[in-house]
């Protein structure tokens, strides 16, 4: 008796994972940004993905210095990235399949509640980034990601770098680095989408934006399927077509309207012919 | 403190109310770590008995070998599992990087080197006489083997305990491999990772309350086998 149920508990926790594994050749591998995860738009539009074509979506969110690398490697089948040179390198490399830019936000930079930063800086970017240099400590998401490398091209631009005391390069993803920031007390650099999407959770506050340089454009790319005959072409084609079609380009508009009171990202495909 | 309460009292109701994310992350940590403490149980347990049963030159190195295997990191052994199962690696061809199965078996391999070292001990210790005895009335070393299995099944059946509490409690092997993704390949461990880092206390303390009564509930089973097997398992 015993031992039949032993054995049926068995077969069960063997065969489990096996069922939930799903078929592999109706799911896609989307290689994304934290970003795009953290400000909660994927969980937002993917299940209306998944129940229209029946293709799943595995998410890795990783950040786009390293979803362009599993681009590149064809261990992703789908893109959807903000980092415009890198990007070009990899439009350019033919790496490839279909590419469209898909939406946009901005950055804003963040500090803590009782901030030092001089008021004149509100918008003024390469000041801020020079006065935080000198002054403050800045949590930096070091991973080469979209986020990372606007924050690497704004030191460029202020002329200044903090020391490496005044410097937390972490690795980590724009929430695990929010909330650093926020436990630090310090400064960084954040899309405002995931900023708004966890700004009841922190003790920080926006101290500069809408500076034309804090511009965040996102672009969404099919890997180019010669890479290997893993990459599930149809399935990709399928998400691009679908993520610049006029519906969810509209459904993108609408995101964190109700909630925040403006929308987290400006759709920017093309309109479809 | 305020965070602290709030916690436990979000924890409390998540729990309560059967909220079917949760639920569903801790059906899939227990599927996970089952499989692999079974494949691996499978695959190490006969043969670490059976070489225990033996003398041969080198033994106590190879002993002292096993041991230091069992406390192989876990971040190395999901490395190197997603580069077997990445689609450039062998075994790409099946598709498994960031799905369950890929999972349970990175976490097999994890607590092969656990599995083999307790079963090997046990074996060197209590096997030896009864295999003996077998021989010597003329048993072949198949049935000498299932025979000592049988012996020893008690205290094997404690050591099950043991590898799973360690499959179960890992993140570095399932965090790399599975990649942590919601809905599909989210466990216990990478579930508390996220939450607690994204500032989710009540979700994060209501998985860590799950956890650690697993954790407790597999240790006390241990202690239901009588204890002259425990101590040769131990």
């Amino acid at each position: 008796m015993i031992r039949s149920a032993v054995a049926a508990a068995v077969a069960l926790c063997i065969l489990a994972p096996a069922i939930f594994a799903g078929a592999p050749a109706k799911s896609i591998i989307l290689a994304t940004t934290t970003s795009t995860r953290d400000s909660g738009l994927l969980d937002y539009l993917l299940p209306d993905f998944t129940s229209n074509t029946g293709v799943s979506v595995k998410v890795v969110a990783v950040g786009s210095g390293a979803a362009l690398k599993m681009g590149l490697d064809g261990d992703a089948d789908v893109l959807l990235t903000h980092d415009p040179a890198n990007e070009k390198l990899f439009l350019d490399g033919g790496n490839a399949g279909a590419n469209s830019p898909v939406m946009h936000n901005d950055f804003v930079l963040l500090g803590p509640k009782d901030y030092r930063l001089p008021a004149a800086y509100a918008s003024n970017a390469k000041a801020a980034f020079a006065w935080i240099a000198s002054n403050a400590v800045f949590v930096s998401r070091g991973d080469k990601s979209g986020t990372h490398m606007k924050e690497l091209s704004a030191w460029k631009a202020s002329g200044a770098q903090p020391a490496s005391n005044r410097y937390v390069s972490t690795g980590r993803g724009m929430g695990d680095v929010l909330s650093m920031t926020s436990e630090m007390k310090a400064y960084t650099l954040s899309d405002r989408a995931t900023w708004l999407n966890m700004e009841k959770k922190l003790d920080l506050v926006v101290v500069c934006e809408n500076d034309p340089s804090l511009f965040n454009p996102y672009r969404v790319m099919t890997v180019n399927p010669k890479k290997n005959a893993q990459i599930n072409a149809e399935g990709a084609k399928l998400f691009f077509d679908w993520i610049v079609s006029s519906a969810v380009q509209k459904k993108i508009g609408e995101y964190g309207v109700k909630e925040f009171g403006r929308k987290l990202f400006t759709p920017d495909a093309p309109v479809s012919k | 403190m305020d965070t602290f309460t709030q916690g436990f009292s979000s924890a409390f109701t998540l729990i309560a109310r059967f909220d079917p994310e949760l639920y569903g992350i801790a059906g899939l940590s227990l599927c996970v770590s089952c499989s692999a403490t079974i494949l691996a149980t499978a695959v190490t347990v006969p043969l670490a008995v059976f070489l225990g049963l033996h003398r041969f030159r080198g033994e106590e190195t190879f002993s002292r070998l096993t041991g230091a295997l069992m406390s192989i990191p876990s971040v190395a052994v999901g490395l190197f599992a997603a580069m077997l199962f990445s689609r450039r690696g062998p075994f790409g061809g099946f598709n498994l990087l960031y799905t369950p199965a890929a999972m349970a078996i990175a976490q097999a391999l994890l607590v092969s080197p656990l599995s083999f070292g307790l079963a090997y001990q046990l074996s060197r210790q209590r096997g030896r006489e009864n295999s003996e005895a077998a021989r010597t009335l003329g048993a072949s070393r198949l049935q000498t083997l299932r025979l000592v299995l049988r012996e020893l099944r008690p205290a094997l059946a404690a050591n099950l305990f043991i590898v799973f509490a360690r499959a179960i409690s890992e993140v570095g092997t399932v965090m790399i491999v599975g990649g942590n993704i919601r809905y599909q390949t989210r466990v216990l461990t990478t579930a508390i990772a996220t939450s607690a880092s994204m500032g989710d206390t009540g979700f994060a303390v209501a998985l860590g309350l799950i956890l650690v009564t697993l954790a407790l509930a597999l240790s006390s089973a241990v202690s239901f086998f009588p204890k002259r097997d425990r101590e040769a398992a131990g």
